[in-house]
């Protein structure tokens, strides 16, 4: 670790994927992730990377589809709705097995929506980036600094799988400006023997693709493409517990709420409460076992979300029955204040 | 020290580059801290507001909706967010913009007339600075020194000739006797 500096989030997102040694980066402007397209015009023509803004999201996924089949570490940008825009191309990226990092800060929503922070589009990150039968590995970092830590990471796990990475962040980290230091270590490049490259002839050609019209050939492909899923649900795995060691209350809550749910958690447990929160970093993988065992030993949970209830599905799957799941959200770019969560707080364990 | 600042005015003010000096202050010293931004439509002759955290200990929710310390420079800033302000906390006043009498008895209540201070003294543009050392000199978040620290990493290397007046107008506030 080196230099510390005071940088905005979407800011440390185009310098942490730089140096994790993004070369291309293909956007379109959309608040309020407008600073990393702008980031990325000012420095890639410095370090002889490719800055483009596409003629719009779908042309922006696409070029990353190409970069990325060619090898070279690749990213998009946008927020809600331009994500909405680009999942056509990251279903083609998905069925290609290509890697590449898809980032959105996330707006309220639906439709044009507004530009102030949401966490709306949880099921659409975890559940259906496209269409098809597919995942994708969705990081959801609480700070400016956790981006940077992520952000190669979701390169390098993106390549180990050869399947999408996306960072789930919102308006609010998006838009904030906290100090950050970055890693000091080279980025680490798999190797890519399926890249398409050019060779001389000297060896038989690879090729990219996602259209199988055998069926038995397509599902042998998908079939084994959920193999690699499940390596991925075993290994890669990340949250962080905080206060939970004695808690008999639960809060799971992730990305920024996850912050202001730590103030509430504080307040709370200066009046006595034994309340603890679990954050899931990675949202998928989900920490299933993690929160089923939290379950087993709160007496109730209550999920926090800037959305009207949508990772509460996927705690609801992990708890299995074994304690209520409570629910507190704000919508429309509307953000939960400490003290609006610590009155839920209070509700659950009264 | 702790600190948490909702500065809000119109967009033009100053507002957010008075909060980056505040939250430099923190990267001097080596603490934590968060900036953010209102980042609406209300920009350019709007609203715009900012809110920055300094503390010892990780920061939770950025989004300061009931400030210790409260800068209004303009009389919408001033009805919004008068009311939010905590008990025992302050309230800084552009009074040669804000013409009103504060009614709260609660919170310390600073009429600071920034923007005739800085015209007076030939630098129209740093009545955000000028308040700005006014805020310090009544709250004591940090030390003049580290300020003035904070003001030359803010100031960019290109503009280089701009950080001399501003030294002189956190001065200017910060010497201002109410």
């Amino acid at each position: 670790m080196g230099q510390k500096y005071l940088m905005k989030g979407n800011e440390a997102i185009a310098e942490a994927a730089i140096r994790a040694g993004c070369k291309h980066f293909f956007g379109y402007p959309i608040t309020p992730q407008t600073e990393v397209a702008a980031y990325m015009a000012k420095q890639m023509p410095k370090i002889g990377g490719t800055y483009l803004q596409a003629e719009s999201e779908v042309a922006a996924i696409n070029m990353v589809l190409g970069a990325a089949a060619a090898g070279v570490r690749a990213m998009t940008s946008s927020s809600s709705p331009g994500i909405s825009l680009k999942t056509e191309g990251i279903s083609y990226i998905a069925g290609s097995d290509l890697p590449c990092v898809i980032i959105n800060v996330m707006r309220g929503s639906p439709g044009l929506g507004g530009i102030q922070p949401s966490q709306a589009d949880y099921w659409q990150a975890t559940r259906a980036l496209g269409h098809g039968d597919f995942q994708v590995i969705v990081f959801a970092p609480s700070s400016v600094q956790e981006i940077v830590d992520l952000l190669g990471k979701a390169f390098d796990l993106a390549e180990k799988y050869r399947m999408p990475a996306m960072m789930l962040a919102d308006g609010m980290l998006g838009q904030m400006m906290e100090p950050v230091e970055f890693p000091e270590t080279e980025p680490k490049m798999a190797e890519k023997p399926w890249a398409v490259t050019g060779h001389n002839n000297e060896r038989p050609h690879n090729i990219i693709n996602s259209l199988y019209l055998t069926p038995s050939d397509l599902e042998e492909i998908v079939v084994n493409r959920f193999k690699r899923y499940d390596e991925v649900k075993k290994n890669e795995v990340m949250y962080e517990a905080y206060q939970t060691d004695d808690a008999e209350y639960g809060v799971v809550a992730y990305g920024a709420t996850a912050r202001v749910v730590k103030s509430a958690v504080n307040q709370a447990r200066a009046k006595g409460i034994k309340v603890g929160l679990l954050r899931p970093i990675t949202v998928w993988p989900f920490p299933e076992k993690e929160v089923a065992a939290f379950g087993n030993q709160v007496k109730k949970i209550l999920c926090v979300e800037m959305s009207m209830g949508q990772m509460i599905d996927d705690v609801k799957l992990a708890v299995n029955g074994s304690c209520p799941v409570e629910f507190y959200g704000r919508t429309g770019g509307v953000v939960p204040s400490p003290a609006e969560v610590l009155k839920a707080i209070e509700e659950m364990a009264k | 020290m702790s600190l948490n600042l909702l500065i809000a005015g119109f967009g033009g003010q100053g507002v957010l580059f008075m909060g980056k000096v505040a939250a430099y202050t923190a990267m001097v010293e080596d603490k934590y801290v968060s900036w953010l931004p209102s980042y609406g439509p209300e920009m350019r002759g709007g609203t715009a507001n900012c809110s920055v955290c300094i503390d010892d200990k990780e920061i939770g929710c950025p989004l300061i909706s009931e400030p210790e310390t409260l800068v209004v420079l303009n009389r919408p800033s001033y009805d919004k967010y008068v009311n939010a302000v905590l008990p025992g906390g302050h309230i800084f006043i552009d009074s040669t913009l804000i013409d009103v009498t504060c009614e709260r008895k609660d919170i310390h209540v600073h009429y600071v007339p920034c923007t005739q201070m800085a015209q007076d003294s030939g630098m129209k543009q740093l009545a955000n600075v000028v308040m700005l050392g006014n805020v310090l000199k009544e709250t004591g978040f940090t030390t003049f020194d580290v300020l003035c620290k904070a003001m030359e990493q803010c100031v960019p290397p290109k503009k280089k000739d701009l950080l001399e007046p501003n030294l002189k107008a956190l001065k200017l506030g910060y010497e201002y006797q109410g």
